[in-house]
């Protein structure tokens, strides 16, 4: 009888415990890393080499997260997730922050309890084809079978243009982005569709990369950024402002070469705000004055992020476009960090 | 007499030492510590959901769904609801389930009187092939039938096999000629039914001559002569008519007619090729489970080999072989769902997959497809049940 009772008690005093909520920086603190949902495997966004070391945009985005907070970008874990598992990982806590190559829409912003904190990708959906189709345009596209990833915004987006167009398709879906590829590559479907950035990458991991063609239609916009829980603004503003001070670094010329040199030297007060000598730009969000300088440090200004893992003189080959900074042609755009 | 002590009928122990009571109160006390611990989790997940601001409920299966599905059995397009697509993802299910039953349940009876044959050969290949199929994980199986077997061997829809141009197979499915039929066919449906219906008459009757008079009847040529006979008499006599739909190779693929894709063919070779090995060694099982002496006598009656195992042994074995395979019919159910990696849109896929992705239910999703195939497999189980109580052995 004593026993039991000690066991009510125990449950009891658990379910009270459990009930009550921190914040999930002082979840991130206490544990000394961040745990960051990333995809499980797409060229110059999120992709484990064959010693497990992850590199991609957005798991250099997750980096400069723990940059900010814990002073240290390898103090991050990273959670390979498929497209079914990605928000109900965030939403039941396993990870801190999703950086997944997620597009920004209206459903998953109000109806999942999840908010984006701003965008790290613009991208848009396009069409992969076999040349030997010898197909140029995607309006030629009627009657094709369709290789896709289930769960995505690209089946609507497909539905979508083929149903304005009046046009007819099939979809075979897949789980994966590897089974995907396969199914495409062992000519299941004409089509391969995805967003143009996959679509690069997809390419460049076929046998033939020649074989196939990316064909030239943009049909939707694909906002891609990260995505944290509601209900806890100081993390949503950190993360939030992480992303904006790389952009702005870009902007006022602050690089992972040069920010040492400007934080000594520099007597432009913009600089000095970002890095931490002048205002409190880092205790108002709860961390330390030289957040945004570890985090420009030890991962680099967006610019810089953009280089290594997607730009010109990787695989993928992807140019700037919609990508670079307001005055340069792009859309990027950082509000004053003041 | 006896010398037994008697009990006193009026002393009374405490209640707290009577068994019966105790039993009552702690079967009370468990019940309700179960209930109580369902009831909390479910407030709590409640709670949560709102706390965090995720919608709950199931008004989502009314909202337009917006994406295409590979195969449908019934009718559907993206303005359809997510409600109709757990509807078509289901059919999809059940269809390559039962698909797959009556193939494993075939083969893994062949193999299994095959392992234990006199023929040395078809022993060690029927051995040869329960080895190997137990032992490989099943989705490396489908993986192979679907991407090694299945579409290497197939052409591009320009370079299809064509018979008599009107059936056509390539790699993006088999194609066949759909007819459309007037509404005058429900005469020749009914009369499959009634037809049915006086095949099981049929050989009731066909059974209780026989074991009146001993008279054999020809109960297999008669049914399936009736079960052909009548709807096709029906049929003529009520005229109707009909058109046909050719499959026509436009564009990129084959329009019209009745399409089967091939990864339904592919899925349904590696379930039930897998599944047929396990139920090889319960039939294999079930046969050695019969007493030896049975076979002799049969033997001595002058039954050869094929009739001793069909009308002694295998009747028999039946009640060992029913429990274990009700299990292998529940897996091959479950595997099923296996088919979202080779892009078959079952259950899972559509529904736990897609939809969920893009309503975000979990919890409402997820409960729903392990409420369907916990139904599924129950009824399958009850089903099962009947028979081998139908089987059973009537204790003298």
């Amino acid at each position: 009888m004593k026993k039991s009772i000690t066991v009510f008690g125990v449950m009891a005093v658990s379910m009270i415990a459990a009930t009550a909520q921190a914040g999930t920086l002082e979840d991130v603190k206490a544990r000394g890393s961040l745990s960051c949902g990333v995809n499980t495997g797409v060229p110059g966004f999120s992709q484990p080499d064959e010693k497990n070391n992850w590199t991609g945009l957005d798991v250099d985005t997750c980096r400069a997260v723990a940059a900010a907070v814990l002073g240290d970008a390898n103090k991050v874990s990273f959670k390979p997730l498929t497209t079914k598992e990605r928000f109900t990982a965030l939403q039941s806590g396993e990870i801190d922050v999703l950086a997944r190559n997620t597009t920004w829409t209206q459903t998953r912003d109000t109806s999942l309890g999840l908010n984006f904190v701003g965008v790290n990708y613009y991208d848009g959906q396009g069409f992969l084809a076999h040349k030997a189709l010898g197909v140029m345009s995607a309006k030629e596209l009627d009657g094709a079978s369709v290789c896709i990833q289930a769960g995505t915004t690209t089946e609507l987006n497909l539905a979508d243009y083929f149903r304005l167009h009046g046009m007819k398709y099939s979809s075979v879906v897949f789980d994966t982005p590897e089974q995907t590829r396969e199914g495409f590559e062992s000519g299941r479907c004409d089509i391969f569709t995805s967003d143009q950035s996959q679509l690069y990458a997809i390419r460049s991991k076929m046998a033939d990369p020649a074989s196939a063609v990316v064909l030239p239609e943009v049909i939707s916009k694909e906002p891609l950024g990260p995505v944290v829980r509601q209900g806890d603004d100081a993390w949503f503003n950190i993360v939030k402002w992480t992303l904006f001070a790389q952009i702005e670094a870009e902007e006022l010329g602050i690089s992972s070469a040069n920010v040492d040199d400007l934080k000594a030297n520099t007597n432009n007060p913009g600089i000095k705000r970002i890095l931490g000598t002048e205002d409190n730009a880092g205790e108002r969000l709860g961390l330390s004055a030289d957040w945004a300088y570890n985090a420009i440090k030890q991962v680099g200004n967006y610019g810089e992020m953009f280089e290594r893992n997607v730009g010109p003189n990787t695989p993928l080959a992807i140019s700037r476009g919609l990508n670079a900074q307001w005055n340069n042609g792009g859309i990027l755009y950082a509000p004053p960090l003041r | 007499m006896s010398g037994r002590p008697k009990t006193p009928q009026a002393s009374k122990t405490a209640i707290w030492n009577d068994p019966t009571f105790r039993a009552i109160t702690f079967q009370v006390l468990a019940s309700v510590a179960i209930i109580w611990f369902f009831w909390v989790i479910f407030d709590n997940t409640l709670t949560n959901m709102h706390n965090r601001g995720i919608t709950t409920g199931f008004g989502f299966l009314n909202n337009t769904a917006g994406f295409g599905i590979l195969m449908s059995l019934i009718d559907y397009d993206e303005t359809y609801t997510y409600g109709r697509t757990f509807f078509v993802g289901l059919l999809n299910t059940l269809l390559v389930s039962f698909l797959g039953v009556i193939c494993a349940t075939v083969i893994g009876f062949i193999v299994g009187v095959a392992r234990l044959s006199n023929n040395w050969l078809i022993g060690k290949m029927a051995a040869v092939y329960v080895e190997s199929l137990r032992n490989v994980p099943l989705l490396l199986q489908i993986f192979f039938w679907n991407f090694a077997v299945i579409q290497p061997l197939l052409p591009s829809p320009k370079q299809s096999y064509a018979l008599a141009d009107m059936f056509f197979l390539n790699n993006r499915g088999a194609y066949l000629p759909k007819p459309h039929f007037d509404d005058r066919i429900w005469l020749a449906v009914v009369s499959i039914f009634v037809a049915i219906a006086a095949i099981i008459y049929m050989t009731k009757w066909a059974r209780r001559r026989q074991e009146e008079t001993g008279q054999p009847f020809h109960t297999f040529w008669a049914g399936l002569g009736i079960l052909l006979g009548i709807p096709a008499v029906i049929y003529w006599i009520s005229g109707v008519e009909f058109t046909v739909d050719y499959p026509v190779l436009t564009g990129f693929n084959m329009r019209g007619g009745t399409e089967i894709i091939p990864e339904l063919l592919s899925l349904t070779l590696a379930l039930s090729t897998y599944t047929a090995s396990f139920i090889a060694e319960i039939v294999r099982s079930g046969i050695l489970g019969i007493s030896h002496g049975q076979t002799e006598a049969a033997r001595a009656l002058g039954l050869n080999h094929g009739y001793t195992l069909r009308l002694v042994v295998i009747p028999q074995a039946m009640r060992i072989i029913i429990p274990p395979l009700t299990s292998q019919y529940l897996n091959l159910v479950k595997n099923s769902s296996l088919a979202t990696t080779i892009g078959y849109p079952d259950l899972v896929g559509v529904f736990m997959g897609t939809t969920l992705n893009q309503t975000g239910q979990a919890v409402e999703i997820v409960g729903m497809t392990l409420a369907v195939y916990l139904t599924i497999s129950l009824v399958i189980s009850a089903f099962m049940n009947w028979w081998n109580k139908h089987m059973a052995l009537v204790e003298r």
